[in-house]
């Protein structure tokens, strides 16, 4: 028995904001009250902490199997946890691709060996993600996945995409696209904008990906799927969002805690600043704050995403996309949304755990029978993020060296402190 | 005013009293150029490393002449040949470079911020001889030069620049020089070439599409390359571009009499530019070339130790 005393426990499922204990047995919550009888059980003084549902990143890469020098789900899920995360949804392009069930089978059981969190994989949506035939479904769900998307690789076929979604929707399994037309696309390495004409980068215009959300809410339309917009950037592409939404389409999105902070005026010529969808412009970055904190965003998603130094270290045009992200989410969301007074506090919890559960018909509330998946943060803890530092094998972040205000201080998974800050 | 930048990696944070500077110093080279004997022993002893991970013949030459005239020697290295094509880094490349301790590197590279990128990580200056789409120091040094020579000043110029602005990495290097000196710069060319964000690069700039609108009083017209390569991304026929954009006497003859007519090579003629405009009294296509040397030495005798002072030494 772990009784978890003294936090102030915000549960956005159940409008619940005050302080009150939480006692677990095994491995679900048993009880939650402002005086609970618990004598005999181990205690985590949890005073001046934020206990908070277990947060749920939809969108990350752990790159376990085929690129262990970049993650592997052990690293990965140690980086996970001390960024607050209790469960993480692993994207498929590993090597081989995540499209069949003995690739899933090997990611549970790697997770069952090493994981010090709850890893959820996502399967591919196409064979290889090629984009050409359907991938294995049904056997995929069986052993395991959340959901299908070929993230990394959009799908450029509106007939496959239905196909898609007209199977996932057969057997309940939301589709994630990562929106993006290749032909705008174009081999781009930024935003297109004022920056990307001043440093000579090749520009990938807003639309880009605007177009594909479009599109993608259109086959929605059609197929009835439920849809989930990965890593979404763009002014448009949230006012497409919030349309299908208010039509009662089955539509949802993530928004990174990079995308929100930084924009394109922040490139220079370092590759921790290329990642894709690119940093956005100074309006798109205000439009999905502001949708964040409307409500029109369902969760923070942190599209974690390692690369070797080696592989980083290139020109710019020559780095592959991507940047970390667990370690800092939550400290970017607490900085952008809460002490900006964006944002209640219950807002920003929503978008790490009612919100993305929501994406995956699952739950995510502290209530008696449930798991007892927490996450305890401070909002004042100040600290600095050294990307030397981190449980992640790769330091590819644009963080680094930067000083917060508010942390992860636990994560608790299945009843177990899987990560306590140290200092 | 002096000159205390390290490197020379473009010509955007330079202000207007360090451009002076170079310009001040590279004159003192041109005059070196007309004398029978060019050589200089001013950096004998020192050796500059030419890394041309993009190819090129002008710029080299001119790197390469600008060194032997200072007395440095040059170590070439040129795409064909480096190592980069057995899957080296651009880092380890450089570093390896560095290990056989030249006082400078010129580096040309087809990624924008290739110079950037190995200026941060070696311990000598690094000269930029265009990166990508994004600078072309040198070359915006060598065409102010060039300019200030034949109108006797710099200052509050309308200058047309003609062609494929965005991939241009000469027009960049030029917007940000000549809009410190106050000129008036217009952008011309097909749309697909002329992103308007390109206008909020300085104050003053102007885009115009229709080149006749462009070049009426104009002071210096400068036509950049067309890359065929670029008429097929997306297909843009040549006869569009000749036909609105081709620099002929006729259209030439609505900037103003004694207007400047620019080149960074090379050129194509019968495309962006008539051979009859090309050849004409106003063209200043071989003094750019010149003046190219008279710069680049400046630079190599400023980054690698030499005194900046009014005062080069005399050849002999």
């Amino acid at each position: 028995m772990l009784l978890i005393h003294n936090g102030r426990v915000v549960d956005p499922s159940r409008s619940f904001d005050g302080l009150a204990n939480v006692l677990i047995e095994g491995e679900s919550i048993a009880r939650v009250g402002p005086k609970l009888d618990a004598s005999g059980a181990e205690r985590f003084d949890a005073s001046g902490l934020v206990v908070a549902p277990g947060f749920i990143d939809l969108h990350c890469h752990l790159r376990e199997p085929g690129n262990e020098p970049a993650e592997t789900i052990e690293t990965g899920t140690r980086a996970a946890a001390r960024g607050g995360f209790t469960a993480v949804c692993c994207m498929p392009n590993t090597q081989p691709v995540n499209d069949n069930a003995s690739v899933t089978r090997f990611i549970l059981d790697r997770a069952a060996a090493t994981a010090i969190v709850r890893v959820w994989p996502i399967g591919a949506a196409s064979h290889g993600s090629l984009g050409e035939g359907l991938a294995e479904f049904a056997a995929m769900k069986d052993a395991g996945i959340v959901a299908v998307t070929d993230d990394g690789k959009p799908i450029a076929n509106a007939k496959l995409l239905r196909h898609v979604m007209e199977y996932a929707r057969s057997l309940d399994l939301p589709v994630i696209e990562h929106s993006e037309d290749a032909s705008l696309f174009a081999g781009g390495v930024m935003r297109e904008g004022p920056t990307s004409v001043r440093l000579g980068l090749r520009g990938i215009p807003a639309v880009a990906e605007s177009i594909c959300v479009a599109r993608d809410v259109q086959v929605c339309t059609l197929t009835g799927a439920r849809l989930h917009i990965a890593h979404m950037s763009a002014r448009e592409s949230l006012d497409l969002v919030r349309e299908a939404k208010r039509r009662g389409l089955p539509v949802t999105c993530e928004v990174t805690p990079h995308h929100f902070t930084l924009t394109d005026e922040d490139v220079v010529y370092d590759s921790r600043y290329k990642m894709n969808p690119p940093l956005a412009s100074r309006d798109d970055r205000d439009a999905l704050l502001a949708g964040l904190a409307d409500g029109s965003v369902d969760a923070i998603a942190t599209d974690h995403a390692p690369h070797t130094q080696a592989s980083k270290e290139v020109e710019f045009d020559r780095a592959p996309f991507g940047v970390t992200g667990f370690e800092t989410a939550l400290s970017l969301a607490l900085e952008a949304l809460v002490h900006s007074g964006r944002a209640p506090l219950s807002r920003l919890v929503e978008l790490f755990t009612a919100g993305p559960a929501r994406v995956l018909g699952k739950k995510r509330v502290i209530a008696p029978g449930e798991p007892a998946d927490l996450t305890l943060f401070s909002t004042e803890h100040r600290w600095t993020f050294r990307a030397s530092e981190s449980s992640s094998k790769s330091r590819n972040t644009p963080f680094d060296g930067r000083s917060f205000h508010g942390a992860p201080m636990a994560t608790i998974v299945a009843g177990r402190v899987a990560w306590r800050r140290e200092n | 005013m002096s000159f205390t930048f390290r490197h020379l990696l473009g010509t955007e944070a330079l202000s207007r009293g360090e451009i002076a500077f170079l310009l001040d110093q590279s004159r003192a080279f041109q005059g070196i150029q007309k004398q029978p004997l060019k050589k200089l022993a001013t950096l004998r002893g020192k050796s500059a490393v030419l890394a041309f991970f993009e190819t090129s013949t002008r710029t080299r030459i001119s790197f390469a002449t600008a060194a032997a005239r200072l007395g440095a020697d040059t170590m070439n290295l040129q795409a064909e040949s480096s190592s980069t094509q057995k899957g080296e880094s651009l880092v380890d490349t450089v570093r390896t470079l560095e290990a056989m301790k030249p006082d400078v590197i010129v580096i040309r590279h087809a990624a924008s911020g290739a110079p950037h990128f190995v200026a941060e990580r070696l311990g000598i200056p690094v000269i930029n001889a265009g990166d990508g789409l994004h600078e072309h120091p040198t070359q915006g040094l060598l065409d102010a030069l060039t300019i200030s020579d034949r109108l006797g000043l710099l200052d509050a110029l309308n200058v047309t620049i003609v062609g494929d602005i965005r991939h241009s990495r000469v027009a960049r290097s030029n917007i940000h020089i000549l809009s410190k000196f106050g000129c008036r710069i217009t952008l011309c060319g097909p749309a697909m070439w002329l992103p308007p964000e390109m206008a909020s690069m300085a104050p003053s700039i102007r885009i115009e599409p229709r080149l006749e609108e462009a070049l009426r009083g104009a002071n210096v017209v400068m036509v950049l390359r067309v890359q065929t390569e670029r008429l097929r991304e997306p297909a843009l026929p040549a006869d569009e571009y000749i036909r609105l954009y081709q620099m002929t006497p006729a259209r030439l003859a609505l900037a103003q009499p004694d207007a400047v007519l620019m080149h960074p090579g090379p050129m194509i003629r019968g495309l962006e530019i008539d051979p009859a405009v090309a050849d004409s009294p106003q063209s200043s296509v071989l003094e750019q070339v010149t003046n190219g040397v008279a710069v680049r030495m400046a630079l190599l005798y400023l980054l690698t130790g030499g005194a900046p002072s009014g005062a080069v030494p005399q050849a002999g």
